[in-house]
């Protein structure tokens, strides 16, 4: 039996490109007091889509309530190679994000709303979208790579600075680097409070990049099992998953497609369910991604720049075949040694992502002991 | 209570808040601190003259607050 896991309400059809096109599609938006708009964050339980999954109305409220007038700046940047569900979704209706923007702008008491996006057809998509509104938005567009859409170098790039993180000593919600608050949401949370705010009640639903021999973005409620996802994707082939991001977590099959997707599962995060098929090898995915990660970080703090180097050198032995005693030990040293200690997430991630492959793919780990598995090496997009 | 944080991109591993304060700070591989735990009323005057140490002002003590 196949279980339908497709919705649409974010990506409705037709396309909604236009502002007229938009407003006859979902009506005018409705003029809502800034603690209504924090509500329907509350009551839809509506949580950050970039990654990190935080309450949308706790974030609202804790910048509404900093020393002086808030930032909002609507995250746009798909800086991770296999994720697609943002700028699919700012090429559909770019609209209901910026109602969403207009929507936390409210809510917070700014006076001025950001974009920011990476270069190329989505910022153009984004420019004429923001061209044809009443409101004022500006778009910022910011340096291309994986880092640069990290919430404090997104706003440090939007303020004139390196798009490089920084430590914070409290969130950017209660104080941003220029001593006001700073709200940073990724595009589609802002889209979900939009349509909340048109049909206040109606289970929101999430956007996943459903990666495998096709690349999908399909819409779907929280909460569905991923097998009942790759069954709705037609994929169907499937020796693990990575879930998330490719700071995400690994699950092997079968156990993996009962697992559901949502915030709870640590499944959610920025909606990437990668598709490992039976014929390659797991290790070798999990090595490129290290070095990928490795590729990524901005070098400026020395366990990340020092650790997940070394994190990929271990992955890699393994890859190979036959690596030196103790690599298994290594690696799960060297997750403990980066988790947490950096300026942004993605020492964290790696960990994750490291830790979490030690355990789906411990039986191929125990052949690579001995020699490479002879299954073809995976190909993942950099 | 107090909070040990290390500004990550200014610590350059001179190691000198380790030797001030080895109750709270090991050095990692690479000569990176590693924070053991919180800092408790009676390592305060340490902590703090571990965090004057620093050369680069890389390390914070900041009050235990919940995060939001
Ligand atoms: S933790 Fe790594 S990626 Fe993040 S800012 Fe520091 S060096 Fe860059
Ligand atoms: S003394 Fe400062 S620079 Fe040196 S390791 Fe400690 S925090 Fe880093």
């Amino acid at each position: 039996m196949s279980v339908l896991a497709r919705t649409e309400e974010l990506l409705s059809r037709p396309w909604t490109l236009s502002y007229q096109e938009h407003l006859d599609a979902h009506g005018t938006l409705p003029a809502l007091a800034p603690h209504e708009v924090i509500a329907l964050a509350e009551g839809a339980g509506l949580r950050g889509r970039g990654g990190a999954g935080f309450p949308l109305a706790r974030k609202l409220r804790t910048a509404a309530q900093g020393r002086g007038r808030p930032l909002v700046i609507a995250n746009g940047t798909e800086g991770e190679p296999a994720i697609r569900k943002d700028s699919t979704l700012l090429m559909h209706v770019p609209h209901l994000v910026l109602d969403g923007l207009a929507l936390a702008a409210r809510a917070v008491g700014a006076r001025e709303s950001l974009i920011a996006v990476h270069s190329g057809l989505v910022a153009e998509a984004v420019t004429q979208a923001v061209a044809q509104r009443p409101d004022r938005v500006q778009v910022h567009v910011v340096p291309p790579g994986y880092l640069s859409g990290e919430a404090s170098a997104l706003t440090r790039s939007v303020l004139g600075g390196p798009a490089l993180p920084f430590v914070r000593d409290v969130p950017l919600a209660v104080r941003g680097p220029q001593g006001r608050p700073v709200l940073v949401q990724n595009v589609e949370t802002l889209a979900s409070l939009a349509l909340q705010a048109r049909f206040p009640g109606r289970p929101p639903t999430v956007l996943l990049t459903v990666r495998g021999r096709d690349v999908q973005v399909l819409e779907v409620k929280i909460g569905v099992t991923i097998g009942a996802v790759l069954d709705t994707a037609g994929e169907t082939d499937v020796q693990a998953v990575l879930a998330g991001g490719y700071a995400g977590t690994w699950l092997s099959a079968p156990r993996a497609l009962d697992v559901p997707v949502s915030h709870a599962a640590g499944t959610l995060a920025a909606g990437l369910l990668l598709v490992l098929p039976h014929d390659a090898c797991g290790v070798s995915a999990v090595a490129q991604l290290a070095r990928y990660l490795a590729g990524q970080s901005a070098g400026q703090c020395g366990p990340c720049a020092n650790g997940l180097p070394a994190l990929a050198a271990a992955w890699e032995l393994l890859a190979a075949g036959d690596p030196p005693a103790g690599t298994v030990d290594r690696i799960e040293r060297l997750a403990g040694l980066i988790d947490g200690r950096g300026a942004c997430g993605l020492p964290d991630g790696a960990a994750v992502m490291a830790r979490s492959a030690l355990e789906a793919f411990a039986d191929d780990i125990v052949v690579h002991r001995t020699g490479p598995c002879g299954r073809r090496s995976a190909e993942l997009p950099r | 209570m107090r909070r040990l944080r290390v500004d990550w991109p200014a610590c350059k591993a001179h190691g000198l808040c380790a030797e001030v304060l080895p109750e709270r700070v090991h050095l990692d591989d690479w000569g990176y601190p590693v924070v053991t735990g919180d800092v408790p009323e009676d390592l305060l005057r340490l902590a703090k003259a571990a965090v004057s140490a620093c050369p680069v002002n890389a390390l914070r003590l900041n009050p235990l607050k919940e995060k939001s």
